[in-house]
């Protein structure tokens, strides 16, 4: 499966018709410890690049727009006791799934190479 | 954009792989290797921070006859020769010019240290209000050491040549670090034991070198402002401002009125008028943070805003002080904290919200 990256560091994984939304290392990394995510709502619709959910560290607080539109059908809750688990493992934790309406907005994405070039030029 | 200002310690923070930011004027670090981990060192170690950004003015000449008795809310005749008290300059009306800590070296003799965003108008503030007496700005030539937490003490014994023991809170002793000055001074700003050193430039890189090895974790601004916000203590520019009296900011206890100062008929009138805001402390019950700037709502309506808000470690929930508008502050409503996306339910706390067990 194929990983992608939009502008606001959000990663996503499509598998089937579900996407996998987390955010990147590197978003990880400038927001410092990790303290509070708040999730979407299971049901939830979404377009692309809506602010669903939120996140906070101890200097920080910032949205997450999902980077394809859908109907939220997952949220990790392990994430409401255990925001740190981001700060230990961002690529590989999942924030929420969505069912996504139109895959072409994930074919919009950049790829890993993508983002590491895009990323270096901030 | 005019070069932000470096600290003597610059060089320090490169190697230890500082994030740094502007602040007030100073490329300041935030964090080394993360705010929690800083936080943490502090409460249950020793941290240290740099903070040579803050400002040390001299004074010299007679405390009563030179008009600098006049000048803050501090009555310097009062303080023994060893001993510093917190306090204020304020203007005319009763607002805050800066909170600072004066410290009585001498008969004739006083030290002040001020935030460093107020260098330059707090100096012209006293200095226009002095009849005699030498006022110097040692800012640029002073750098400023903290070593905060529960083994600040054995750390800091190892530099200087009399026993820290004899060291009460809130009293200093001018003495000599690795041969040069030094002011060593038993403050902070995180409620934890621990102690300020005033040394010189010169000195200053080597002597924060050698208390790191020793084992004073390196701790950023970000870290800083938690640990000082578990107490409950107010930060210039958030709590305190030029348009905020001591009295709404919710510090009127550090004044004493048995001597003038400048703003003195302002803040008795409104003792006895009462204040048009107070401040008050809350909880969000919840890992939820408020931050400078929100909403304080009541019965559907604002009634004030976030002054400084965090997320406290220590008691494991948002925490935050807010200003609210007196006459609409209802006592029995529910207090709401507006988010932007919802509201959600505070509670007022008593400060400090952390204290040790």
């Amino acid at each position: 499966m194929i990983k992608k990256y939009s502008n606001e560091h959000e990663w996503a994984i499509l598998d089937g018709e579900v996407a996998s939304i987390g955010l990147s290392a590197y978003a990880v990394e400038q927001l410092g410890d990790i303290t509070f995510v708040e999730l979407p709502e299971i049901g939830a619709e979404a377009d692309k690049d809506d602010s669903i959910a939120f996140i906070e560290s101890v200097k920080a607080a910032s949205d997450i727009y999902t980077p394809v539109g859908g109907e939220v059908v997952e949220a990790n809750e392990e994430l409401e006791n255990k925001p740190e688990l981001l700060n230990e493992a961002a690529e590989t934790t999942w924030i929420f799934k969505l069912k996504v309406s139109d895959a072409s907005e994930f074919d919009t994405l950049m790829d890993e190479a993508g983002y590491k070039a895009y990323i270096e030029t901030l | 954009m005019s070069e932000l200002k470096r600290t003597a310690l610059f060089e320090q923070h490169e190697k230890l792989g500082a994030k740094n930011i502007g602040f007030c004027g100073w490329e300041m670090p935030v964090q080394y290797e993360g705010i929690l981990k800083e936080h943490e060192a502090c409460r249950n170690g020793a941290a240290i921070f740099d903070t040579s950004h803050m400002g040390e003015f001299f004074f010299e000449g007679n405390l009563l006859f030179s008009g600098i008795n006049d000048t803050t809310t501090v009555d310097v005749l009062q303080l023994p020769i060893g001993k510093c008290k917190y306090g204020f300059l304020l203007n005319k009306d009763g607002g805050v010019i800066d909170d600072l800590i004066i410290y009585k070296a001498g008969e004739e003799r006083l030290m002040f240290v001020v935030n460093a965003s107020r260098i330059d108008i707090d100096f012209k503030t006293i200095n226009d209000q002095l009849h005699n007496g030498v006022f110097t700005n040692a800012s640029d030539e002073t750098s400023k050491l903290d070593i905060q937490g529960p083994n600040a003490k054995k750390i800091v014994q190892e530099f200087v040549p009399f026993d820290l023991d004899d060291l009460g809170f809130f009293s200093f002793a001018e003495s000599e670090i690795m041969g040069g000055f030094a002011l060593v001074s038993r403050t902070g700003y995180t409620g934890e034991l621990g102690y300020e050193l005033y040394v010189d430039n010169k000195i200053a890189p080597k002597l924060w070198e050698k208390l790191v090895e020793r084992g004073a974790v390196p701790a950023g601004l970000g870290a800083r402002d938690v640990l000082r916000l578990e107490m409950g203590y107010s930060l210039y520019g958030q709590e305190l401002d030029e348009n905020t009296t001591p009295i709404e900011a919710g510090v009127g206890f550090f004044v004493k009125y048995d001597k003038h100062f400048t703003g003195k008929e302002a803040l008795l009138k409104q003792k006895e008028e009462g204040a048009p805001r107070k401040s008050i402390a809350f909880k969000t019950n919840s890992k939820r943070a408020p931050r400078h700037g929100m909403e304080i709502h009541q019965n559907g309506q604002k009634i004030g805003v976030v002054t400084s808000g965090t997320f406290s470690p220590s008691v494991q929930s948002g925490i935050g002080i807010a200003s609210l508008d007196t006459k609409l502050f209802d006592k029995e409503a529910t207090l709401e904290l507006s988010t932007g996306r919802k509201n959600i339910e505070i509670t007022i706390e008593k400060l400090p919200f952390y204290s040790k067990k």
